[in-house]
């Protein structure tokens, strides 16, 4: 199948005390229709600014440089005018906090038919009948009445579910998800998490989910790419990954999290920090942290390359990962 | 000593807030907390857990009297702490310490870092001298890992996870007895999380710690705990040991909130079937009768609008507050529909 989104040599830089900071550097990848793709990453792994970039809507300071092909149509470095005729249509994004990305003063029904209007030339009762249709779809209990209220008389959950059914209304190709489910309550999670599943079955919409808990990740996706000091350090199937990684920062970052299922004896922590995107360390960016660097890691960058099954890793070291017979 | 030493009780806890007023002039008040009773042995690590607004927090702040509880005693030690006074509690202090979430937001920016750690002791041990306050600083610093020259740095200067280090060690400094341990890795991240929570288990049997360890992540407290503790909208609705809780829970609560847990682990999440719970949690300034669970409970009948249910202490020292918890155990499934 076509990929709905194909990304090649993304690069976002910012403009910071009259020097230029990488947030991503030479992001290649792409999104299949229908599927669910999971990015994650720690702070300042750059997950964030990729997306943001081919939304065009990184802060003032910031430049993308690449391609992000949405079909033939690339949208990185679009002007905002045109970018318009996609963005909410085609690609939509949500974000981890809804209530910054609602108008407070506005009623619900109202910013949600204003989408159609803008994009589809609708009527705006017809528009209006539509949104609360849309609200219904994402288990919204009561939608006549909830269409009325404004944001701020809404739970967090509700809020997150108006910011999806806005996002769902033009049934866009790509639904990106900025750690949609980090404010929300366990329970509230899980019911999110369930909506996102339906979703993309039902609208064939692909997701991005940009999320930093594991957990998330192995419930919902069918691929994962795994960032550090931003680049890709390994994708592949949620599967392979979570199974047999093959990066040492995968592979710590499986280790460095608690189990709910089992009890863990002692976590295995990853030392050290993530690297400051001003400071990157010379060669590969996680050397500084990792067990299993030696000379080459220092002073060359490993180039993300394919492997078998369909995995792609940037790392020089070929042998096992066992951090027990590799740490002193 | 013996291990299983009485280092806490509560006792009948209540705690109120007064959140304006409301039609018809009537003072709304929001009950954060309910008939808490539980005690805290020495040496061991009490998880407590819930959602938004099931007064977690505010227990943590009840139990070292950051709050004034409206009801109920703290006894530490057999010692009742909310009848002593300021100047009384103040020497208590030094055996019951806070670590916080957000661990910049809870250092002042002005001080040092030294100066950050040693003020505790200037309050709590104006006895000690100069010397031996730095002394005592520097030994802490490197206790939780933070370099002895770093301590005329600012907070700023320093990552979230060294941030909480130092948290850690402002809290260690006056060598308490317990530390209240608010969502103390919450604000972290996944690789820093897992060397704070290492750390806090080693200072732990390095210091004879015992710790009150407050999240909403259950996997974390998973990790931690001896026993923990589960509250819902205020109210106790069960406790029982670790394993107990994870492996066998009696409250459908309990029960819900362990399958809502995202499980890293991408074939066992497949596998499981998800209690996804109705709605969300109600608001705490007009709870449900009864049983304030019953909302969302998929069990609940008549009797739970009716009558609250009773803390119910089991074999095992577990505790419990459902009206049909024995009825769900035999019947399964099929008590939701009988």
């Amino acid at each position: 199948m076509a990929p709905v989104l194909t990304v090649e040599n993304l690069n976002v830089t910012f403009a910071l005390h009259g020097s230029e900071v990488r947030a991503v550097s030479d992001l290649n990848f792409s999104l299949a229709a229908g599927e669910t793709l999971a990015v994650v990453g720690e702070s300042g792994s750059g997950k964030s600014q990729a997306f943001l970039s081919i939304m065009g809507l990184l802060a003032r300071n910031g430049r993308a440089s690449g391609k992000a092909l949405l079909g033939d149509v690339d949208l990185v470095g679009m002007p905002a005018d045109r970018l318009d005729a996609y963005r909410g249509r085609d690609i939509a994004m949500i974000f981890q906090d809804p209530m910054t990305s609602l108008n407070p003063s506005l009623k619900v029904k109202t910013q949600l038919a204003e989408v159609l209007v803008r994009h589809q030339g609708m009527e705006k009762r017809q528009a209006q009948m539509q949104a609360i249709e849309m609200l219904e779809r994402v288990g919204i209990p009561e939608p006549q009445k909830r269409a009325n209220a404004y944001p701020h008389e809404l739970s967090g959950g509700m809020r997150q579910r108006v910011m999806i059914a806005m996002a769902l209304l033009c049934r866009p190709k790509i639904l990106i998800a900025d750690e949609p489910t980090t404010a929300l309550d366990v329970t509230v999670q899980a019911q999110m998490l369930e909506l996102f599943k339906n979703l993309t079955d039902d609208f064939g919409t692909a997701l991005v989910l940009i999320t930093h808990d594991l957990g998330v990740v192995a419930g919902i996706a069918d691929n994962m790419m795994v960032m550090y000091g931003g680049r890709a350090v390994e994708t592949g199937d949620t599967d392979t990954l979570f199974y047999d990684p093959r990066h040492p920062y995968t592979y710590g970052l499986l280790n460095s999290t608690p189990h709910v299922e089992r009890k863990t004896h002692r976590l295995n922590p990853i030392e050290g920090l993530p690297p400051s995107l001003e400071h990157l360390p010379k060669g590969c960016a996680f050397h500084p942290r990792c067990a299993f660097h030696f000379a080459d890691c220092l002073e060359r960058r490993p180039p993300l390359v394919e492997e078998e099954g369909g995995r792609r890793r940037a790392c020089f070291f070929h042998g096992p990962l066992h951090l027990s017979e590799h740490v002193a | 000593m013996s291990a299983t030493e009485e280092l806490l009780r509560v006792d009948g806890l209540k705690k109120t807030f007064s959140i304006g007023v409301g039609l018809f002039s009537r003072p709304l008040v929001l009950t954060a907390l309910e008939d808490i009773s539980f005690s805290v042995r020495r040496g061991e690590t009490l998880g407590i857990v819930g959602e938004s607004g099931c007064g977690k927090s505010t227990l943590g702040r009840c139990i070292l009297q950051l709050l004034a509880p409206d009801e109920g005693r703290v006894l530490w030690l057999g010692q009742d702490l909310t009848q002593l006074d300021t100047e009384e509690m103040r020497k208590r202090r030094r055996d019951l310490q806070v670590i916080f979430q957000d661990p910049l937001a809870s250092l002042n920016p002005r001080m040092t870092v030294g100066d950050i750690i040693a003020d505790p002791l200037r309050t709590l041990m104006p006895e000690l001298t100069r010397q031996q306050r730095r002394e005592r600083v520097i030994r802490i610093m490197e206790a939780v890992g933070l370099l002895p020259e770093m301590i005329n740095r600012y907070p700023h200067e320093f990552s979230g996870g060294q941030a909480q280090r130092i948290g850690i060690a402002r809290a260690l400094v006056t060598e308490p007895k317990l530390i209240v341990c608010d969502e103390p890795v919450s604000a972290l991240d996944v690789s820093i999380q897992a060397q704070i929570l290492n750390l806090l288990t080693d200072l732990k049997d390095e210091f004879g710690l015992t710790l009150i360890f407050i999240s909403h992540n259950l996997s974390v407290v998973r990790h931690v705990s001896d026993r923990i503790m589960v509250l819902y909208l205020g109210r106790i609705v069960e406790m029982a040991s670790g394993d107990a809780i994870y492996g066998d829970a009696r409250h459908p609560y309990t029960k819900a909130l362990l399958t809502a847990v995202p499980i890293a682990d991408p074939q066992l999440a497949r596998q499981r079937q998800v209690d996804a719970l109705k709605g969300e949690i109600p608001s705490p300034i007009n709870p449900p009768s009864g049983c304030t669970f019953r909302t969302r409970c998929r069990y609940a009948r008549a009797i739970c609008a009716e009558l609250r249910p009773p803390l119910e202490t089991l074999a095992g020292e577990r505790l419990v507050a459902c009206h049909r918890w024995r009825e769900i155990e035999e019947l399964g499934e099929a008590a939701a529909n009988s």
